[in-house]
């Protein structure tokens, strides 16, 4: 029996600000992640807007060349530091991963808390490096610009993000030992969500990538302020040794990024289509096997770099096998759908833009990680197309999906479902508007990080831009719709999706301690009645 | 030959000129093959499963009365089939994809060589006979011609949409690429690698011209004696006859008959006396001593710029020296 | 069954830990989550010691060369120094398993104290490197050692950054081992020291492992 007792759920289990901003409760953490990287969200979609408004037209007329690599540099950084990398595991994943093991917090819940006020501590540094003038190196940091001629916020910013990265650190090695340790009785490996999965492969990822990225960091502020000449030809130093080192990290990182929205997409699915997940072993195998390969692969960004045939030979062929785990989690996926029972709620919508969106930022993957075309395509907006197809079409349609799914259980508030839907519609349209067109101008040969650019690309920009507009809507109108419902919407029962998983057998909002007793698991993963013929 | 491909390419580039750049070589238009393959393959893919996914969305929604009986959740046949297919189509990408690549290294007979220096912001040419242009690169048409490229400064990325080439030029050592252009023309060229505030400024134009037309503008922008004269002045400048012309003073490896031989090292390896060993040797004598000298050369860093030490190379170059060979990754007469 | 009004209720008679059903199993967690960091630890270090190797292969000889400038005799004796601070930490952990809590206090501090002394030493080193103009940074008249500037600079370069960074992550574990002894003088760990003592010994262990490849490294390479 699940007893409601509105006075004791999490939200209302203490009303003080030190009790939340001193909370060692993995839900109340997950709240503050939420509203943190929701205003960084936003802060680096402006910088977007602008870049878009500037795209407009080939001139270099809306603002000056300095400001606009400052603003695409920005918009990087913060999103991929301060947005999508915390975005999922730290929202969803703090509050989720206790409750669908059936435990009562992460294993370290004081570490939880620490890692989101480094989180915010790198943060700000981020941006007090906005604030004196921000950073024109590109989120990539390539020395010798970086180093010894870009005069801007480079090592603010390098600190920031080497603070936030041992919030992500903190973050993975909490998940993996809460996998490991705190499952219900009866939750055995091969029992438990694939959300779990993913997180635990991500967690992987988070913790034995981000130290590599922290020393180059280091490297890169010591040799801006000492001059040491590590990275600087003119002192014996290497330049490409900076781009396999950052690489070495930042490949893993975008699987980061879209591991756990795919965790989401196997959960929405097997709800709205009522149906168990096909190929369950396999897709958790493939989630662990992206995680792993993914450190196998980075030199496929260096293609054109000048390091030698051979290696990029060898980085080519291990980056085509990296897409077969994710090949075979799309068919999973669809072959989930057959013979299920399928309703269009809004998650769903969600997970199928996903799909859609993901399939084909990860085929255009290919044509990048083939040789011979990727010398035309790379550092052109064919490269910008596809990751933001992963990104932003991927991760974040996966991020937005968990959050409409969960958001019940979350706030105890449902949603207003036509909004929801309506929104999804318009996200998956918008994005396409956008980004398609840039698949075509990087064709063409307009390169990346451009201020002003040749006439003959502005039909593309110009249609991007337009696109631009529509997404922006997709993610202004959740903003609005959630946050209404948070405090006025009609409330939620336990279980309104009538979902499998041990999240769904507490009330909603869950109480402080999550279960009132320890739940003990006998059945698989989504466990839901089959049809009968 | 050049003018049927040119029309076959006219004929191809015309309708899809708004997506296609043009096609001016054999390279390019292979890679433009390539690039349709893949399109016409993702998008046999992504209909496939974008049909498959709405086919089961109409006929299994909830509600619907179609047969859900005994639902299968894994089928090692068909899990057998969508790992292995796919392997096969990555390695036919793979192998293509490769190839392609593999064209664009080594030194075909008969190349010219032009050097490319990347420089904040703006792209220094100079041709072996002496000519120089900024932001522009005149190239002899159906003539192999490579680029040693490098930079002054940052990493720039020296980008030529119509050859679909691009590579970059990184400070502090030479890269290459060669092609080989068959449509005379003017086509745009553009930095592609992030370098600072007038990065996108950093483009230029490249000029292919019949053979008599451009041997006619080399001898008209001649400003005064070739690289290599260039790199005699310099090698009497910076006073490197002293140990490598002076055999009884001091012991220094002779550079007559060197560029292209074979180099034996010290530690038991060898090198290729190419352009980036010449250029390691000026600026980092240390990294590679040949055997049965002592390490006594002392560094030109900071000394010599890198147009004098381009043309110190080509001055050695002029001194002889067996070609390098072809490389294995270029057989004659293959297009690049 | 009796009905137990709150969760508390459940978890007092449950014995449970926290979020932990029992002590074991918060003990287990605990030691994943210490070897899950130092397994992030060898990735950090890991960087650096790549840049090293990638650089030794680059410069051969005129790298390894400048190691002459270090001196081996103090390098040795802060690897001594480290051996013995493991021994002392060693000996601090199998005395908090015995619950004799003075005597573990006595061994952390020893530890730390040792700690401290290779800290000084190498302060004394880097001081002495200084006054001989072997630092290679821009502004400070880096006087290279040999004929080859360019790889000395990346050998010195890498050699203060490196052990820098050691010498960071030895100040935290010192600081560890003395806020351990000071909380088990004052009694305010719990009944089970013996937990953090271990878990402390093994970032220990791991640091002083970490050195045990730098010495070589740096201070034998050409030799």
């Amino acid at each position: 029996m699940i007893a409601e007792n509105p006075t004791k759920d999490y939200l209302h289990a203490g009303h003080s600000v030190s009790s939340w901003l001193g909370t060692t409760d993995h839900k109340r953490i997950a709240l503050l992640y939420l509203f943190s990287i929701t205003g960084f969200f936003f802060l680096a979609a402006a910088a977007a807007l602008a870049i878009r408004i500037e795209l407009l037209t080939p001139e270099g007329d809306f603002v000056s060349a300095e400001t606009y690599n400052r603003l695409f540099t920005i918009h990087g950084v913060i999103m991929i530091w301060f947005f999508l990398i915390p975005s999922i595991p730290t929202v969803l994943g703090n509050f989720l991963l206790p409750l669908m093991l059936g435990a009562k917090d992460l294993a370290f819940p004081r570490l939880n808390l620490a890692s989101w006020y480094i989180f915010l501590i790198g943060g700000l540094f981020t941006l007090a490096a906005l604030i004196a003038g921000g950073v024109d190196t590109g989120w990539t940091f390539y020395p010798p610009y970086s180093t010894h001629f870009a005069e801007s916020a480079v090592v603010l910013t390098a600190t920031g993000i080497f603070i936030a990265g041992f919030s992500s650190i903190i973050t993975g090695l909490n998940f993996i030992v809460t996998i490991h340790t705190l499952r219900a009785p009866g939750l055995t490996w091969f029992r438990l969500p694939l959300f779990v999965w993913t997180l635990y492969a991500t967690s992987l990822i988070l913790a034995l990538a981000t130290p590599v990225l922290a020393i180059l960091l280091l490297l890169v502020a010591v040799e801006r302020i000492g001059g040491m000449g590590i990275f600087n030809p003119l002192q014996g130093g290497d330049p490409l040794l900076f781009q396999h080192l950052f690489w070495f990290y930042s490949h893993p990182a975008v699987y980061i990024m879209i591991l756990p929205s795919m965790g989401v997409v196997s959960e929405t699915i097997t709800c709205f289509a009522r149906k168990r997940l096909f190929g369950y072993k396999s897709t958790a195998f493939a989630s662990l096997a992206i995680a792993g390969y993914g450190f196998l692969v980075w030199g496929h960004h260096m293609f054109t770099a000048g390091q030698s045939a051979y290696s990029s030979l060898i980085f080519s062929a291990l980056s085509f096998l990296v897409a077969i785990p994710s090949a075979i989690k799309v068919f999973n996926w669809t072959a989930t759908l057959y013979k299920g029972s399928i309703s269009l709620d809004t998650p769903m919508l969600y997970a199928l833009g996903f799909i859609g969106l993901f399939t084909i930022g990860g085929l255009t993957g290919l044509f990048l990680a083939a040789l011979g075309l990727d010398v035309h395509i790379h550092d052109t907006y064919f490269v910008v197309a596809h990751f933001h197809y992963i990104m932003v079409g991927g991760a974040v349609m996966g991020y937005m999906g968990g959050i409409h799914f969960w958001w019940p259980k979350i706030s105890g508030r449902r949603y207003n479902e036509s909004m929801g839907r309506f929104t999804a519609i318009i996200t998956f349209v918008g994005f396409n508007l956008t980004f398609f067109p840039q698949f075509l101008a990087g064709y063409l040969g307009m390169p990346r990080r451009y201020w002003q650019y040749d006439p003959s690309f502005q039909a593309y920009q110009f249609m991007s831009t337009l696109g631009a507009t529509v997404l922006g809507l997709g993610y202004l109108f959740p903003l609005v719709y959630l946050g209404w419902s948070f405090f006025r919407g009609p409330r939620a029962g336990a279980n309104p999706w009538e979902a499998a998983g041990l999240e769904w057998q507490t009330p909603s909002p869950p109480p402080k301690h999550n279960f009132s007793g320890t739940p003990v698991v006998n059945e698989e993963a989504y466990a839901y009645p089959e049809y009968p013929g | 030959m050049t003018e049927g491909m040119g029309k076959i390419m006219d004929f191809v580039a015309t309708p899809l000129g708004a997506i296609l750049p043009p096609v001016i070589s054999r390279h390019a238009a292979s890679v433009d093959l390539f690039f349709g393959f893949m399109v016409a393959l993702s998008a046999v893919l992504v209909l496939g499963i974008a049909g498959c996914i709405l086919y089961f969305l109409i006929k299994f929604r909830r509600g619907s009365d179609a047969d859900r009986s005994r639902p299968k959740h894994s089928s090692v046949v068909l899990e057998a089939a969508w790992i292995l297919i796919p392997l096969l189509i990555m390695t036919v990408i793979f192998l293509w994809g490769a190839r392609l690549y593999l064209g664009m290294f080594g030194k075909p007979a008969g190349v010219e060589t032009i050097y490319v220096t990347g420089k904040q912001w703006m792209w220094k040419i100079r041709h072996t006979q002496g000519a120089g242009e900024i932001n522009a690169l005149h190239v002899p048409l159906g003539k192999p011609v490579r680029l040693v490229l490098s930079s002054d400064d940052v990493i720039h990325s020296f980008f030529l949409p119509a050859l679909r080439l691009k590579r970059d030029a990184v400070p502090g050592r030479f890269t290459s690429f060669w092609f080989k252009a068959d449509r005379e023309g003017e086509f745009p060229f553009f930095c592609a690698q992030f370098c600072g505030v007038d990065h996108s400024g950093m483009t230029g134009k490249l000029t292919v011209m019949l053979p008599e037309d451009y041997a006619a503008w080399l001898r008209g922008e001649n400003p005064g004696g070739s690289l290599a004269q260039a790199g005699e002045k310099a090698f009497g400048k910076y006073g490197c006859g002293a140990c490598h012309g002076n055999p009884e003073a001091v012991r220094a490896p002779p550079l007559e008959g060197l560029f292209g031989s074979q180099v034996p090292l010290q530690d038991g390896g060898s090198v290729l006396a190419d352009e980036s060993y010449l250029r390691e040797s000026i600026y980092f004598p240390a990294k590679k001593i040949v055997a049965g000298y002592a390490p006594v050369m002392p560094t030109f860093a900071g000394v010599i710029s890198e147009e004098e030490a381009m043309s110190l190379i080509a001055y050695i170059r002029s001194m002889g020296g067996p070609s390098p060979s072809p490389s294995e990754n270029a057989a004659p007469g293959e297009s690049p | 069954m009796p009905i137990l009004n709150t969760l508390d209720d459940q978890v007092a008679a449950s014995g449970a830990v926290g979020q932990f059903p029992d002590r074991m199993e918060e003990r287990h967690a605990s030691f994943m989550g210490m070897w899950a960091f130092l397994a992030t630890e060898m990735l950090f270090f890991g960087a650096l010691f790549t840049a090293y190797a990638v650089y030794r292969i680059h410069y051969g000889e005129a790298f390894t060369q400048t190691s002459k400038v270090l001196s081996v005799f103090w390098g040795a004796a802060n690897t001594a120094i480290l051996l013995v601070s493991s021994l002392t930490v060693a000996h601090a952990v199998r005395a908090s398993r015995l619950k004799r809590k003075a005597e573990c206090g006595l061994w952390l501090g020893t530890s730390a104290l040792l700690g401290l002394l290779f800290l000084g030493i190498k302060i004394m080193e880097w001081a002495t490197d200084a006054r001989e103009g072997h630092l290679p940074w821009g502004s400070l008249g880096f006087n290279p050692p040999g004929l080859h500037p360019e790889a000395e600079r990346i050998f010195l370069n890498l050699y203060f950054i490196m052990t820098g960074i050691h010498g960071l992550h030895l100040f935290i574990g010192i600081g560890l081992l003395v806020s351990l002894a000071v909380r088990m003088r004052r009694n305010r760990l719990s009944d089970a020291p013996e937990l953090p003592v271990e878990i402390a010994g093994l970032y220990w262990h791991f640091v002083d492992i970490v050195w045990i490849f730098l010495y070589p490294l740096f201070y034998l390479a050409g030799r």
